[in-house]
């Protein structure tokens, strides 16, 4: 069977499951950056992800177990998802539903679709073998465009089923040293979207941003909670390397167990130089599936070409085609919230004139972490905007699920005290720790407790003159242009007050000193 | 379309190993014969035109079958565990995987 035009080639292996990988890499691509090689000759690295994201409905893809993490094992099972004989397949509504969701925030086309089997023996699928689309993905094309204003390419957004959890059981706690495993069914037929990119990936830098704006979308799709650490998403990385300057793609290898953010951007980088020193060294790569050893901080070698798996795909008799009415593609559209980008643009807006570097990675980080619409309440209820991003990205981010619930009254009326000069920086970071760890409150009842007050103007000028009077020596230098005394005088003054003094109002009164 | 070539020992001896089914020489000879007329049978459709068919996925004219994604308690775990042939703290025990699953 041949997947039709369109859909072969790039990252994928034109199957369902994204392992095995028998072709070479498809057709062209975009992307400039360049990466160094060990060498003279310059190298670039061509990557193309595999996002599997398991999907948010209340079941499963085909049975009406439950679809939970955490949950004792073996207690969401039943007749279907354990591959007892006459038991039947029936589609989730809503997975379909996600499933479009993420396709029309990706771009894609929502085409008539159909299911095949995956047949393979591993314990983790009790049927021996998994469904999944093949050859007529419900999602076909589309792209991602990243902040860093790149585009990504994506080939299809397809569905299956997740398989079980297998333990390895041994001294060692090393796979082929393991004397048993242990396997819970939970998570087989959990709801899963694999999203395949295009090879347009040119960095381990850039693929970090593709998963972060993709984890980003996907939430807000309401397809995914985005939890990488509980594996509600997972990546595959195809990576190639290639002389820069040429268009043809170089062998790729297909690295599997990207559990973090972290580890896909180690894992690149590792197999980038892996493959550059054997090019360098052999002119050759082989086309395997590796593994990422985190601790060791490589890839190993999975299974060779000569044992890449033959899957049998063939058509799921026991589910019948699905062709989504336009009605419902356009209601699924229509649900989906507002994505990553137009959330950054509404943050740019709030600022007022073009952001500072700065504040593009804080409006970045915001977005990211969800927290975009406390940092939108807090400024409808008076806070000033640049002042709300900044203790959003740099404040808030550290304890995020207590700074969700954070009430954005008490959140803009403590920004509002300390712009206004009624508490210092320091002061207000540590009444936002309390309305965090309390999910509000009253900031000004909170600095009173604490005895936090503003220095006035001027017992502040006052501790300023006593302290530039102790230091005649250094003030003399400052007074002759030593600029960077001012940290010193700062410092001083800061230590005089008991960190109460406001670090502007301080550097305010040295140049109205100076003058 | 080329003409596809016929089924041969090795095809079968391929797709036992795919089955995990270990055949002895005379079985492999039986089931490739077997197998090849079978093949053979559903080569006839070559000989047919059928450019204007569309592929078939399904024989019945049904499309869409859903349900509501609403939850229903499976089966109880015990009764589950008791049928298999070993289990461990609430899991399935299996011989020792050689190799990673695909
Ligand atoms: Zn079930």
């Amino acid at each position: 069977m041949r997947p039709p035009a369109g859909i072969d080639g790039g990252a994928g292996d034109g199957g369902a499951g994204g392992a095995g990988g028998n072709r070479g890499a498809g057709d062209s691509a975009t992307g400039d950056a360049v990466a160094r090689g060990s060498g003279a000759t310059d190298w670039e690295t061509v990557v193309g992800l595999e996002v599997h994201c398991e999907l948010k409905t209340q079941t499963k893809l085909f049975c009406c177990c439950k679809n939970a993490f955490g949950d004792e094992p073996n207690t969401n099972v039943c007749p279907v998802c354990l591959g007892l004989p006459g038991s039947l397949p029936v589609l989730n509504a809503f997975a379909v539903e996600l499933a479009m969701r993420i396709g029309a925030a990706l771009h894609c086309e929502v085409r008539p679709s159909s299911f095949h089997r995956k047949n393979y023996f591993y314990p983790d699928m009790p049927k021996d073998y998994q469904i999944s689309q093949y050859d007529e993905p419900i999602n076909v094309g589309g792209w991602l465009d990243l902040p860093d204003g790149s585009r990504v390419r994506i080939v299809r957004a397809h569905l299956e089923e997740d398989t079980g959890k297998t333990t390895h059981q041994g001294e060692s706690g090393r796979i082929h040293a393991a004397d048993y495993a242990l396997v819970d069914y939970n998570r087989a037929g959990v709801p899963l979207v694999e999203i395949v990119s295009e090879p347009d990936i040119r960095s381990s830098a850039q693929a970090r941003r593709y998963v972060t704006e993709l984890r980003a979308v996907l939430v807000a799709t309401g397809a995914s909670d985005g939890r990488m650490e509980e594996g509600s998403l997972r990546v595959d990385a195809n990576v190639s390397v290639r002389r820069a300057g040429t268009t043809a793609y170089g062998t790729r290898c297909e690295i599997k167990n990207l559990n973090s953010l972290r580890s896909l951007g180690r894992a690149i980088d590792y197999e980038t130089a892996r493959q550059i020193a054997l090019l360098e060294a052999t002119g050759v790569v082989d086309q395997e599936t590796r593994h990422w050893d985190e601790s060791g901080g490589r890839t190993i070698p999975l299974r060779s070409k000569e044992e890449a798996f033959d899957y049998r795909y063939f058509p799921e008799p026991d589910l019948v085609p699905l062709v989504p009415e336009a009605e419902w593609q356009a209601r699924a559209a229509g649900s989906v919230g507002l994505l990553p980008s137009a959330r950054r643009q509404r943050l740019v807006g709030l600022i007022g004139g073009a952001p500072s570097a700065h504040q593009v990675d804080q409006v970045d980080v915001v977005v990211a972490q969800g927290l975009d619409d406390l940092v939108v309440a807090a400024v409808a209820q008076g806070a000033p905007a640049e002042l709300a991003l900044v203790r959003a990205a740099n404040e808030l981010a550290a304890d995020l699920d207590a700074a969700l619930a954070l009430d954005p009254g008490s959140f803009a009326q403590l920004l509002t005290m300390e712009a206004q000069g009624a508490l210092t920086a320091t002061q207000s970071k540590a009444v936002l720790a309390e309305l965090i760890a309390a999910g509000g409150g009253d900031p000004a009842g909170i600095a009173a407790e604490k005895g936090f007050e503003a220095l006035s103007q001027s017992s502040l000028a006052a501790v300023v003159r006593e302290v530039v009077g102790a230091n005649p020596e250094e003030w003399a230098r400052f007074l002759a242009g030593e600029d960077k005394l001012a940290g010193f005088f700062t410092g001083q003054v800061m230590r005089a007050t008991g960190g109460k003094a406001d670090g502007k109002a301080i550097a305010a009164e040295l140049r109205r000193l100076r003058r | 379309m080329s003409e596809p070539k016929p089924l041969g020992r090795d095809d079968v001896a391929h797709v036992a190993r795919l089955a995990r089914l270990s055949l002895s020489e005379a079985e492999l000879e039986m089931f490739t014969d077997q197998l090849a007329r079978v093949v053979d049978h559903a080569g006839d459709i070559a000989a047919l035109d059928v450019e204007s068919v569309p592929p078939t996925a399904h024989p019945l004219p049904v499309r869409n079958v859903l349900r509501p994604d609403e939850p229903r308690p499976g089966l109880d775990r015990d009764e589950v565990l008791a049928a298999a042939p070993d289990s461990e703290a609430g899991r399935f025990k299996v011989p020792r995987i050689v190799g990673e699953a695909p």
